[in-house]
């Protein structure tokens, strides 16, 4: 994952120079990902216990933001020693040869006041595709908080193979929410 | 001439029955499945439906049962028997019900909620808890060894009545002739 680090400190320094944009902190404690799907119609949310995130983002120039989110994949919790075993495995994330599912901002534009849209680069076991959601930003104890919710079809990424790929066991639909607190 | 169950009562007994060694087998089965695979995932949905249902055919069977008293046992049975089979028939009742409430709170512990025939959500009536989750698992296996001891039990109860005693006790819970 190194040239990807190297690109981003990069885009860092270089929005940093050009625009002046502000790179925040990201505070773990209150900063949440998680994957929500079904599995028989059983609602499921896991978090992923680790990942980092970089935004950049200045609320009075929010069309010049850029964010960086990485997650280990292998850190995703069920709740359940024997399934958190079973993401990781290779008809899952493959976390062994994919560690870390990514998602690279192309474009940030304000759609209203605390609204952005997004789009950018969703990379999940070296599948690439392009991806756009909303997100809501707000100031919370001088920190912004980011949160929106991602819909993906785990398929498309090959999230669970072989006689996993049965949606009637575990849904096509996956929401992949979070929130991130950030500040400077 | 016995005197029978009415034909209600004796279709919940062999209905729960038949459902109460259905699931306890499959429970037995699917912890026994390594790791995690389709099929461990579907007997344990299977599973949670079909203690529901036993939850719901006893709650019925019970109230049947207060408004409709059990046949007299034999004359010549000893009291100690008949007090002792009282017990165990109680006992069976606390069980039917303790038995797929205990698994019913262990999923919710885990935080999986019972998604009856993965059609309806049935109430999360406490949170996801990892502390409990270890206690209701072992109250859940123990209630169920303390069913199946009972069950052995009164079976062997039953079969002691009909080939030994020869009493005809037996054709209280047995369906009609004619």
């Amino acid at each position: 994952m190194k040239p990807s680090r190297g690109t981003l400190l990069a885009t860092l320094l270089g929005v940093a120079l050009i625009a002046s944009a502000a790179p925040l902190k990201t505070d773990p404690a209150k900063s949440t990902v998680s994957a929500v799907f079904k599995q028989m119609n059983v609602p499921v949310e896991a978090k992923f216990k680790k990942f980092s995130a970089q935004i950049d983002y200045d609320a009075a120039k929010p069309d010049l933001a850029r964010a960086n989110v990485e997650i280990e994949t292998a850190s995703l919790d069920i709740g359940d020693p024997d399934m958190n075993q079973e993401v990781a495995k290779k008809e899952w994330f493959n976390s062994a040869q994919f560690p870390k599912a990514s998602f690279v901002s192309s474009a940030i534009k304000s759609a209203g006041p605390g609204k952005l849209s997004v789009s950018g680069k969703l990379t999940i076991k070296g599948k690439v595709s392009e991806v756009s959601f909303p997100l809501t930003v707000k100031a919370e104890a001088g920190k912004q908080v980011f949160e929106g919710a991602l819909p993906i079809k785990r398929l498309a990424y090959s999230i669970g193979e072989g006689e996993w790929r049965d949606t009637s066991m575990v849904a096509d639909d996956v929401v992949i929410k979070f929130r991130v607190t950030a500040g400077l | 001439m016995q005197q029978r169950y009415t034909t209600v009562a004796i279709v919940f007994h062999w209905l729960i029955a038949l459902m109460i060694v259905g699931s306890f087998t499959m429970g037995l089965v699917m912890t026994d499945i390594p790791g995690i695979t389709p099929t461990k995932l579907k007997y344990y949905s299977w599973h949670k439906w079909a203690g529901v249902t036993i939850l719901l055919l006893a709650t019925l069977r019970l109230l049947w049962r207060l408004g409709h008293a059990a046949p007299p046992y034999p004359a010549q049975m000893p009291g100690w028997q008949k007090t002792a089979a009282n017990a165990l028939h109680g006992l069976l009742y606390v069980l039917m019900f303790a038995v797929p409430l205990s698994g019913y709170l262990y999923t919710l512990s885990a935080g999986i909620p019972v998604v009856y025939f993965g059609l309806f959500q049935l109430p999360v009536i406490i949170d996801p808890n990892p502390a409990l989750k270890p206690v209701l698992k072992a109250v859940h296996f123990w209630l169920n060894m303390t069913l199946a001891t009972c069950v052995a039990g009164h079976v062997a109860a039953a079969l002691k009545h009909h080939f030994i005693d020869r009493d005809g006790i037996i054709k209280r819970m047995m369906p009609s002739r004619q």
